[in-house]
């Protein structure tokens, strides 16, 4: 697996998209694996007991998700510096998360990703990942 | 529920955040276990992340970290609290805050809006971290698209020995749900006891609803720009707004139902005249979606519909809580309220299950 080097970056590069299809199998393996055991990541019939129509994906899978979007393009020896999200629309099992992303910042050595996953609601999240490639 | 009451307990609320924001971080119980290659594996698997520094031993060795590393965004999830260790738990500067919201502001409802990690270096399996949790902020109340609420902003910093290896800021809004009497939706989805993760959506985007209706609320409600007409043919009909009921002019003579309210029966022409609370429920006759021109205090586009009650008169109102593209003809509706305002309250439409 090749990583990308910092003269392979540069501002307005853009990122492959990631589609992710939310099976409930990825909505609850992500949510157990990320021990996070609220009934609204597993369990349909509570999660519309309490107003949403569906199971759907943890926080903490979303910010897996951002960082591994931003790992399979820039490649495993990328040093992943840090994540911002907004939150927005539920990611619902049976939809389908997309994401894109730009390169938008280059600074000491340092790359700022700005990635967007959609679903068919619309923003799932949206923010930026800053990394460096290996060797900073 | 008095703009007194309210601004007494927003005097509360901003008194106890200060000492909480004041008492600084409050460290958390450790983590169950250390960072371990088992949890790494089940996460990436679970994420499809193939990263081999994660996970292979050889690949990790020749890399730049020299061997296993663990994803930096799992960091949350080493201290987790699991199914039923929550029991054990210290409380966090948070818990009483969102607890005062919930329990006496009725704040009932939670989104979380930000979630921003920092990520000073990656750790190794073997370290044991721990977690310490500052409140950092509490600002409100503000209207969003979602209700009224306070938006609470919390830090946590995770340490391995007394290295600060990764933080976190985390920020949610608790609103008060805007249909008070809504059997599902209400937007209660997880209180703070599930503050690890808080996201309950009903569709809306929290962000976009504090950015455009965001409003600093401590002197009173901006007043909503379209007023009904109340008059005596009509008072009957907005009282019972105001107490949750939807009531319906019925004839003192011959009993037909009517609506609108008017002064006499088109039937019997008697002015002898009483109403009878509708159920509630209704479905869409008629429709249509408004997008030009704009309208003072709507957003665009809405729907507005005319909407036939099982009782067997119709009645005008707008269609919430769902998209416009989702209305259709026949669709059940179930009334809900809205306070527009600090006097006016609305009768809407959302859509209820068949």
């Amino acid at each position: 697996m090749r990583t990308l080097t910092e003269d392979q970056i540069a501002i307005g590069t853009v990122l492959p998209d990631l589609v992710i299809p939310l099976t409930p199998t990825m909505i609850i393996s992500t949510a157990l694996a990320t021990m996070d055991f609220t009934a609204v990541h597993h369990d349909v019939e509570g999660a519309r007991a309490q107003g949403s129509k569906d199971i759907f994906l943890n926080i903490l899978t979303t910010m897996g998700l951002v960082e591994r979007y931003v790992t399979d393009w820039a490649g495993p020896g990328a040093l992943i510096r840090g994540i911002n999200v907004r939150l927005g629309v539920p990611a619902y099992a049976g939809d389908t998360l997309t994401f894109t992303g730009t390169v938008v910042g280059h600074e000491n050595g340092e790359f700022t990703v700005e990635v967007r996953g959609e679903v068919s609601l619309g923003d799932h999240a949206t923010g930026t990942v800053r990394f460096s490639p290996p060797g900073e | 529920m008095t703009v007194t009451t309210d601004a007494a307990l927003h005097e509360r609320l901003m008194a106890l955040a200060e000492r909480r924001i004041a008492a600084g971080e409050v460290p958390g119980p450790a983590a169950a276990d250390p960072v371990n290659l088992p949890m790494i594996r089940h996460w990436t698997d679970a994420m499809g992340d193939a990263n081999p520094v994660y996970t292979d031993p050889e690949a990790a060795a020749a890399s730049p970290h020299g061997g296993i590393v663990a994803p930096p965004a799992m960091i949350q999830v080493w201290t987790m609290p699991g199914v039923n260790r929550k029991a054990g738990q210290r409380p966090t500067p948070v818990d009483d805050v969102l607890a005062m919201l919930n329990d006496e502001g009725g704040y009932t409802g939670v989104v979380a809006t930000n979630c921003e990690q920092t990520y000073h270096r990656y750790v190794r399996p073997g370290e044991r971290l721990f977690p310490a949790t500052r409140l950092t902020g509490l600002a409100g109340p503000k209207r969003t698209a979602l209700g009224e609420g306070y938006f609470v902003t919390w830090n946590v910093t995770w340490y391995s020995g007394d290295e600060a290896v990764a933080e976190m800021l985390f920020r949610v809004l608790k609103f008060r749900p805007r249909k008070p009497e809504g059997p599902v939706g209400d937007g209660n989805a997880q209180d703070g006891a599930g503050r690890e993760d808080t996201r309950d959506r009903t569709g809306e985007n929290a962000q976009d609803g504090a950015g455009e209706n965001g409003r600093d609320r401590t002197r009173g409600r901006a007043p909503y720009p379209l007023r009904p007409a109340i008059n005596g043919d009509t008072a009957f009909f907005w009282e019972g707004v105001a107490r949750g009921e939807l009531r319906i002019q019925r004839c003192g003579s011959c009993g037909e139902l009517r609506h609108p309210p008017g002064p006499m029966c088109p039937s019997c022409r008697s002015t002898d005249r009483g109403y009878v609370v509708a159920s509630g429920e209704g479905e869409v006759f008629s429709y249509v979606v408004h997008h030009n021109p704009p309208v003072p205090g709507r957003r665009t586009p809405f729907v507005v519909a005319v909407v036939q009650l099982p009782e067997g008169v119709r009645i005008v109102g707008n269609v919430v809580d769902c998209a416009p593209s989702e209305v259709g003809i026949g669709m059940p509706l179930r009334v809900t309220y809205r306070q527009m305002d600090d006097e006016l309250t609305l009768p809407l439409w959302a859509p209820r299950e068949a």
